[in-house]
């Protein structure tokens, strides 16, 4: 996968941890999915269609992602409480949505589809044509996992083939 | 939170909001800064079918409307209340902050457009701008301001 591709995602998922946990984020992995990929805290995921189509999983170690419902509702959250995989939802709703803007500003179209909490330990391998990466940020309540897996539509795909030549 | 100068409308009544959001997460952090902007939370919908149902109950000064919700989306939804209340001010926020979905929000009615995560400075802007685009006034009120 081009890293043109995931850097939005990477810069997106920076800007918005800083903004939320107040605090910065650095890159400590980053590695591309061998089997499917299995959950490691409160996760979500949000699939998009388009020119570029496939799905994110954000996923967060369980004080990390209290921390984050905690700066959302303005009160502490306990990382027991269910409303936290709401938090991951919406993190991961604003991580992607400003990432496709990004994305979409440089000619690809998508539609983003709302975010649901992954509740299986581990997720369906990526398709054939696709390519997972997963980037690990370490915060200081804990590691924020992102596991972007997409693909070039089919369309897409021919029009940025070889052209074949009589 | 930063408390603003407080938005009122014409009659001094506290300015009412509709947020509609499909997350609680969102409805929340929104409705604590329209009480930190001296507005009072008019009704909620998590979906944009609620959304048309809640606006024709309460009747709002402002519906802050999210883009990408199940059943009905927010674009959708703005055009139908508009439809319904050509006088509705809405302003979209959403993550997805792409032009055309920008354009096409504006193009079925919405006033103006917030990308999430929302700063309580830009949105206080943007609804002080939306309500005096439609003769209400923002006088400073009884809010304790730190501007």
């Amino acid at each position: 996968m081009k890293m043109d591709l995931i850097q939005p995602f990477i810069g997106s998922l920076d800007t918005v941890l800083a903004e939320m946990m107040k605090a910065p984020a650095t890159i400590a992995d980053l590695a591309m999915e061998e089997d499917g990929y299995r959950r490691k805290g409160v996760a979500a995921v949000v699939t998009f269609k388009g020119q570029i189509e496939g799905r994110i999983v954000l996923d967060m170690d369980p004080q990390a992602a209290a921390k984050v419902a905690s700066c959302l509702a303005g009160a502490e959250v306990d990382a027991a409480e269910p409303i936290v995989s709401e938090a991951v939802c919406e993190l991961a709703n604003m991580v992607i949505g400003n990432a496709v803007t990004q994305l979409n500003d440089r000619g690809f179209q998508f539609k983003v589809f709302p975010p649901s909490v992954l509740t299986e330990e581990q997720c369906a391998k990526a398709g054939q044509d696709s390519e997972a990466t997963i980037l690990c940020f370490e915060t200081a309540s804990g590691n924020v996992y992102l596991n972007v897996a997409m693909h070039y539509h089919a369309r897409r795909s021919r029009e940025r083939g070889p052209v074949a030549v009589a | 939170m930063k408390q603003f100068e407080a938005l009122t409308r014409k009659d001094s009544q506290p300015v009412r909001y509709l947020i509609v959001d499909d997350s609680v997460f969102a409805r929340k952090s929104l409705a604590k800064m329209i009480e930190s902007f001296g507005g009072s939370l008019a009704g909620e919908a998590g979906d944009g079918c609620t959304a048309i149902t809640e606006y024709a109950r309460t009747k709002p000064d402002i519906v802050l409307m999210d883009i990408t919700m199940p059943q009905m989306e927010g674009i959708e939804a703005v055009e139908r209340i508009v439809q319904e209340h050509p006088e509705a001010r809405v302003v979209m926020v959403s993550s997805v902050g792409y032009q055309d979905n920008i354009l096409a929000a504006l193009q079925k009615g919405a006033r103006h457009f917030v990308q999430k995560p929302v700063k309580p400075d830009a949105l206080y802007e943007i609804i002080r701008y939306v309500l005096n685009d439609d003769s209400v006034t923002a006088p400073v009120g009884a809010g304790e301001s730190s501007r």
